[in-house]
């Protein structure tokens, strides 16, 4: 592929480095084999007594520890992160190594930057329960009961901690980053929803377009598997609440979906700006070639009808890469599993690519993994990388009957392989955020 | 690369000094507060019991009728940032969506809304506190302890099925794009006090390469809660001698300061093409010309001791305008009264701007609007714009003996005509580590 004149002469972005952390694991390759051999990362919640919850099952990230990715010393620095931090440091950690920064001194450190879409941490539950219900005065207001904020304060001054309230806040993930890598550059955290990490990597890639930065630390972590999150979507009714068959619960695409199942993770990436990377003779896995972003502006429960959003942030990406639909081997689906999404994400891949529509495998690896939340983009984008590395597309699984409003090819249940240069990935988030990367092959 | 200019064409704020722009700007020329005892909750056991409120602030006055029912489900700083929105939109003559449907204007937008973007910073949103408690203790045992499984099965019910939302970081935007038909790019940026000034960045950037044509940028929070008062009570960042003087009790870069007080508020900048704006005749407060961001590679949670992060944003700021420190004419800084943290933050201006530091007037306005986190920097932000517009600095609330460690020109007393061609004003996370600094200019004619 010739290069697009649309890039007015910015600079190029690559990405050299990936790591993850996954409920089907954390090593690069061993996800990824998991992910082509259409293993299920679901499994009754432990993290959490959910059995009562109308959803009982989740992907959980099992047996974390931070430790075995920095090592004791660094690890007990970070003791005191909350869970998605630790995600973040750990993915981090591989992504630095495989981009070879571990072993390169010629670093510019007021030229690195962080571009995280990073979720807040999960609340500390029991004790902020505690002083809830400790300051509950049933009495008050006529019956109705109210808040004793006198009671409240005292109790909660005695439960809640200075070190756990400050690392919920959604930018110490990246202060944590900062720290261990010795980053000085500019530093940001997003928090659009379902989409945040798509829409960090975007951003970062234009920090380095524009010269703002030579290496961004970019990608997401989120785990909203606790009680209060659980809690929120449930009420929404966005989860699957098949409790009896939660290893195929995730359904994106299939008629029988019923909601999307909870995930956590991280994924984070090295973007490097080409020639930065290639005159440290770093291995470039692809290029960031488009981004798109836009606001439905229409409801904040409801994706527009018309798939208008989705469709102007997949036709902006096109534009920015200088590509056309028929250019694009693989998309990689927002595919929550829930009625509504997978329907307009078809819609808009139809509206937009025409006929290549029915031609261009889509899949989605939510049936897998769940959905990671502000982790997923990044995730799903890695997945692109290592199809292109490999040529094979990972499958949607859990896919049995097919639906009228979702007519195009999903990679049913199993991997397949095909020559793959460019893929377009979607992240959608409530209240119409909508983000689309595309990556392709070096050339 | 595309490089289009960006002008500020709007000015919208949300404070407990007011609401709008010439609000806001005259309750600073009179150097009046709007910090006070807290009056949203009972703060009796709270040890810093005074904040900045905002009065009479409800997000149903700043929508078209048709969505005022979503009012419902907007937390404290979503309502904020409608607010800011409606008069930012409104004060830069923008025809958007919410003016033409509250028959404030006639249409056409004199824009297209597939070009206006949304970029706001915004905090970790506290749930409602009373709603959620009341939720909770319905689901204790008989020993009067939560009981989850009860919670699970029956409880979350009495929460509203849309109750998440209210709660999401990202509804400031994407209530605001709703509200004024914002389809273009749409950012969250969560990153503390530096979030609105990274917001603001971000929008200029977007708006120079070409992603949009006009942005609302800004950020805007709420931490009068009882859970905002406790973290920062807990973090120890408050002031706990000002309980009997509310109005004297936050002092940026006074030699008397002992902690900073919360409060709500935020703001939003119309930032747009300069083509754009030109061609629609609008009003225009000033250029923004430089952006220049940074991290704390020391600490997480402590302030560099010589405001290192913060010297290399305003550096990068300042080389992105094409600016030397001699050129700088006003410094809106972050200050909050917290001891350690203006120390490094004067000390990080020292280093950036060496002699030019302590000749320059400078602006701390958190003396008078108290600590409104991510919503911050956008006040600061909105401020500077104001002095640009008028060549006038306010004075700084409270600062009566500046810190002679901090070796700043804090304008004290009364406002003070001023000469002002560039100003850099600056913002930071109090913990997190994120630095940022942004330049305006006069607009050359």
């Amino acid at each position: 592929m010739a290069r697009p004149d649309s890039t007015n002469g910015n600079r190029r972005v690559v990405v050299t480095g990936c790591g993850w952390i996954t409920p089907l694991g954390d090593d690069l390759d061993g996800v990824w084999k998991r992910l082509l051999r259409g293993d299920s990362g679901v499994s009754p919640t432990e993290l959490f007594d959910a059995s009562t919850f109308p959803t009982t099952f989740s992907a959980q990230v099992k047996g974390f520890d931070l430790r075995r990715y920095l090592g004791d010393e660094a690890a007990a620095r970070h003791r005191d992160v909350s869970r998605n931090t630790g995600f973040a440091l750990a993915a981090a950690q591989m992504a630095w190594k495989d981009a070879g920064l571990d072993a390169f001194s010629g670093l510019d450190r007021t030229a690195v930057g962080i571009y995280l879409g990073g979720g807040e941490g999960p609340i500390d539950f029991d004790n902020f329960v505690a002083a809830a219900v400790a300051a509950w005065d049933r009495q008050a207001a006529g019956g109705r009961g109210d808040l004793d904020a006198r009671r409240w304060a005292e109790v909660a001054e005695q439960r809640l901690t200075a070190v756990r309230e400050l690392e919920q806040d959604p930018n110490m993930a990246a202060g944590h980053i900062a720290c261990q890598f010795g980053v000085e550059g500019p530093a940001f955290n997003t928090l659009t929803a379902c989409a945040a990490s798509t829409q960090a990597i975007g951003e970062a890639a234009c920090l380095i377009r524009r010269g703002d930065a030579d290496v961004v630390i970019s990608g997401g972590t989120h785990s909203m598997i606790h009680p209060f999150g659980t809690t929120g979507f449930n009420r929404l009714t966005a989860l699957s609440t098949r409790n009896d068959s939660c290893l195929t619960a995730s359904r994106p695409f299939d008629r029988t979906r019923d909601g999307f199942v909870l995930g956590e993770g991280a994924g984070i990436l090295i973007l490097e700006e080409l020639e930065h990377a290639r005159r440290r003779g770093a291995r470039c896995r692809c290029e960031i070639r488009g981004y798109g972003s836009t606001a439905d502006a229409f409801r904040i429960t409801d994706i527009h009808e018309d798939g208008r959003g989705g469709i102007a942030a997949m036709r902006l990406a096109l534009e920015d890469a200088g590509l056309r639909p028929q250019d694009i081997d693989y998309i990689s689906a927002h595919g929550t599993g829930t009625e509504e999404n997978d329907k307009i994400e078809s819609l808009a891949i139809m509206k937009l690519f025409g006929e290549h529509a029915y031609k261009v495998p889509i899949s989605s690896i939510k049936s897998m993994m769940g959905h990671l939340i502000a982790a997923a983009g990044a995730v799903e984008l890695i997945t692109c990388i290592l199809a292109i590395r490999d040529n094979i597309l990972p499958p949607t699984t859990n896919y049995q009957t097919p639906d009228p409003n979702c007519p195009l090819d999903y990679v049913p249940n199993q991997a397949r392989p095909a020559r793959v240069d460019a893929c377009l990935s979607n992240s959608f988030g409530f209240g119409g955020q909508n983000d689309t990367l595309i990556v392709t092959r070096i050339t | 690369m595309s490089t289009r200019r960006v002008v500020i064409t709007g000015v919208g704020l949300a404070t407990p000094i007011g609401i709008g722009a010439g609000a806001v700007w005259n309750s600073l020329l009179e150097n009046r507060s709007g910090v006070r005892r807290i009056s949203a909750f009972d703060p009796e056991r709270f040890r810093c019991q005074v904040g900045g409120e905002i009065e009479g602030l409800s997000a149903g006055q700043y929508v078209p009728k048709a969505y005022r029912k979503s009012t419902k489900v907007m937390a404290r700083d979503i309502e904020i940032a409608v607010a800011a929105a409606y008069e930012a939109a409104r004060d830069a003559g923008l025809k958007t969506r919410c003016l033409i449907e509250r028959g404030e204007t006639e249409g056409p937008p004199n824009f297209d809304p597939t070009r206006l973007g949304v970029n706001i910073g915004a905090g970790l949103i506290c749930a409602d506190l009373t709603e959620l408690a009341g939720a909770l203790a319905a689901s204790t045992d008989e020993a009067g302890r939560f009981d989850i499984r009860r919670w699970g099965a029956e409880g979350m019910n009495n929460l509203t099925p849309l109750w998440l939302l209210k709660f999401l970081p990202n509804m400031l935007s994407c209530h605001v794009t709703i509200v004024h038909d914002a389809q273009a790019p749409s950012n969250t940026i969560t990153c503390s006090e530096a979030s609105s000034h990274l917001a603001v960045g971000e929008a200029f950037r977007t708006i120079s390469r070409g992603a949009a044509d006009i942005c609302l940028c800004g950020g805007a929070e709420s931490k009068l809660n009882p859970m905002g008062l406790m973290r920062q009570q807990l973090l120890g960042r408050l002031t706990t001698s000002g309980n009997d003087r509310p109005q004297d009790a936050c002092r940026p870069f006074d030699a008397a300061r002992d902690g900073t007080v919360i409060g709500e508020g935020g703001g939003l900048l119309v930032l747009e093409d300069l083509e754009h704006a030109r061609a629609r005749g609008a009003r225009i407060y000033g250029e923004v010309t430089g952006f220049g961001a940074s991290c704390n590679a020391c600490s997480w949670h402590e302030p560099h001791p010589e405001g290192r992060p913060l010297a290399l944003a305003v550096r990068k700021a300042l080389a992105d305008a094409g600016l030397q420190p001699g050129d700088v004419d006003l410094i809106t800084t972050f200050g909050t009264g917290i001891p350690a943290q203006d120390a490094s933050e004067a000390a990080g201006l020292r280093a950036a701007l060496g002699d030019r530091a302590a000749e320059v007037p400078a602006l701390a306005i958190k003396g008078a609007v108290g600590n409104s986190g991510a919503g911050s920097g956008a006040i600061d932000l909105a401020v500077a714009a104001l002095c640009l517009h008028h060549q006038m600095i306010p004075p700084s609330r409270n600062v009566t003996r500046p810190d002679p460690a901090c070796g700043l020109q804090l304008v004290a007393g009364g406002p003070r005509k001023a000469e002002i061609d560039a100003l850099v004003s600056v913002a930071y996370a109090l913990g997190g580590g994120q630095n940022a600094a942004l330049v305006f200019r006069r607009l050359e004619v």
